[in-house]
């Protein structure tokens, strides 16, 4: 009986030492091959754009010739003294808050209909909750503007339909209502994405969990309170992020429904900034504008983050 | 022993009703919010095939008159419409493809691979992570100008790549990152090349990872209308869809009918995607925690 035997063949050191210089040089070239074209990509468009937003913000500019007209922190004190920055920036404050305590919670109670058990018809209903995330700002407005017609939209219509003597109201081309019509939109097209999150978390809850509540004597109320909510910390912590920093970054919806009128009673700090820096040539102060607005989010990113989220990390540290 | 049963049978009956009961709540109060959120979409897509006149005067309901294609007809009959198309289809290709090439190749090597410089590369990505392009829209309009790229849809696919990066190499990290290095060590040994590895077992294998980037670019690219509007107002040539939709609106404000045959043109392929793409739009938001 004869077993196999290999014997590896002994190579000079030499040699090896020029395969392992070989595997370096080729481990070398494809990390500079691989991270080369993205960072150019990365710095070309997003680094130096976003450094440049810094410079402009000092300057007196309309975009071209030179930056010559040094203002130092000009633009800034003039916008903190425009009544019309002050508004913009309560208005996207006013659109946080309402998403927070609307928005998600809405949500929140969805996923939590629909993302669980065999409730026939739930995928049918998860598509028509999310469906809306995938159209297009700019569609989602115009199909808005006309449910929010004047004299034949669809919500003057439902309202009088069930209210008497129901007045048809200009929606968006009232001071008093634009605000509010503008978030329901917002809610209608973003809400089921927060859905969606949601129903993710819930399947990380067990439901043996849950279960055992129950066995102990805990009611349905108190299952939800004390069991699965907790449970889905880190994706409610996630939404809450996400629901901040996108209502601060809210354009192009409110620009095509109203453009921020009537009489700014729908300016957000974009609008504003489009409309004041952008449009008529004040690159300067537009950057300005950008400026507090990178500042205002960043600032609550990484307070967020290492406040708030900072338990969420354990695992994903690099 | 009997009594117990009894109490039994009781409870669950309590229990049915009770369950039942909660059902019809739970339907009613669903139902009652996919009609809020149908509303919209099937007033849009009745208005396209009635009549302006119609609208005006009875708001919700089906077509009088007969279905009214020449709304449809009207736009589809205009090139200034194919040239939209074509050109947001080639947003819709262009951003996904660079996004994933890119972003693959950076999550890669900062996903198995050390070098020097890596914590840097991680950490200004990261950093990137909290830009949103409108904060940085005007520097980026003056940036593509001083690269003549005015005009010229590269002027927005470079940028919302720039964009699109950091997020897509974060999630494709974290997948690359849970491959087996067993996987890994095994092609070394078979004479793979770093490259060979990404090329021919690590992209195969994070199909849909891959996928679930691309498809929420596809959605991104599809739909963006700010950038399209500060590069590529002055050259109607060059309007994806967004811009030409806001264009139609603002010369034919008054024909609803039109601009509802036209709303519904641009939510017809955005369905359709989604009913094929579903899977991997949720786990792309999601991060790959919700399957079905």
């Amino acid at each position: 009986m004869s077993v196999p035997r290999y014997r590896v063949l002994p190579r000079s050191s030499s040699e090896i030492e020029r395969d392992k210089r070989n595997r370096e040089i080729n481990k070398g070239l494809t990390v500079l091959a691989f991270v080369l074209p993205g960072m150019l990509v990365f710095i070309l468009f997003l680094v130096i754009p976003v450094v440049q937003s810094l410079q402009f913000s000092l300057y007196d500019w309309n975009g071209f010739g030179p930056l010559e007209k040094f203002l130092g922190i000009g633009n800034y004190q003039r916008m903190f003294a425009d009544k019309i920055f002050q508004m913009s920036f309560q208005h996207s404050l006013a659109i946080v808050v309402l998403s927070l305590a609307l928005q998600l919670p809405l949500a929140l109670g969805l996923a939590l209909l629909v993302g669980r058990g065999k409730l026939p018809g739930r995928n049918l209903y998860r598509a028509a909750f999310f469906i809306p995330y995938v159209f297009s700002e700019v569609v989602t407005a115009i199909i808005w503007m006309y449910v929010y017609h004047p004299t034949s939209g669809l919500v003057n219509v439902f309202f009088s339909s069930i209210i008497p003597n129901f007045e048809f109201q200009t929606w968006l081309g009232n001071r008093d209502t634009s605000l509010v019509a503008v978030f329901f939109v917002i809610t209608w097209k973003y809400f089921g994405l927060h859905m969606i999150l949601y129903m993710a978390g819930l399947q990380g809850v067990p439901k043996d969990l849950e279960e055992a509540a129950r066995i102990d004597g805990a009611s349905e109320i108190d299952v939800l309170r004390y069991v699965t909510l907790p449970m889905m910390g880190s994706t409610i912590r996630m939404t809450i992020y996400l629901s901040v920093l996108g209502s601060f970054q809210q354009f192009v919806l409110v620009w095509t429904l109203t453009k921020g009128g009537p009489v700014n009673s729908t300016e957000l700090l974009v609008t504003y900034m489009y409309k004041y820096g952008i449009t008529r040539f004040y690159l300067g102060y537009g950057a300005a504008i950008a400026v507090v607005l990178f500042l205002t989010t960043l600032a609550f990113s990484l307070g967020y983050q290492r406040i708030v989220m900072r338990q969420d990390y354990v695992s994903e540290v690099a | 022993m009997t009594t117990n049963t009894h109490i039994g049978t009781r409870i669950t009956t309590h229990i049915n009703t009770k369950a039942t009961l909660l059902t019809i709540v739970k339907y009613a109060l669903l139902t009652a919010l996919a009609i809020v959120m149908f509303g919209p979409v099937l007033t849009a897509i009745l208005g396209s095939i009635r009549t302006t006149g119609e609208f005006l005067t009875t708001p919700f309901g089906l077509p009088k008159t007969g279905i009214h294609w020449e709304n449809y007809t009207k736009i589809l009959a205009d090139t200034s419409f194919w040239i939209a198309f074509k050109n947001s289809l080639l947003l819709a290709t262009g951003v996904p493809v660079l996004v994933v090439l890119l972003s693959s190749m950076l999550a890669f090597v900062l996903a198995r691979v050390e070098f020097f410089g890596k914590g840097l590369v991680f950490n200004l990505l990261t950093l990137g992570l909290l830009f949103p392009i409108t904060v940085a829209i005007l520097p980026i309009f003056i940036q593509i100008r001083q690269l003549g790229l005015i005009n010229n849809l590269w002027g927005v696919i470079l940028p919302m790549v720039a964009f699109g990066l950091p997020g897509s190499t974060v999630i494709l990290r974290g997948f690359f990152r849970s491959i087996p290095s067993e996987l890994e060590d095994a092609s070394y040994i078979d004479g793979c090349t770093t490259f060979g590895f990404f090329r021919y077992i690590l992209l195969p294998i994070s199909r849909p990872a891959l996928a679930a980037v691309a498809t929420l670019q596809v959605i991104a690219a599809w739909n963006e209308y700010f950038l399209p509007l500060l590069i590529l107002l002055a050259e109607p040539a060059s309007w994806p869809l967004p811009l030409g939709i806001m264009q139609f609106q603002g010369q034919f404000g008054s024909d609803w009918a039109g601009i509802m045959a036209y709303v519904t043109l641009l939510m017809i392929p955005a369905v359709i995607f989604y009913l094929f793409t579903e899977r991997y739009i949720v786990t792309g938001l999601t991060g790959g925690e919700l399957k079905g």
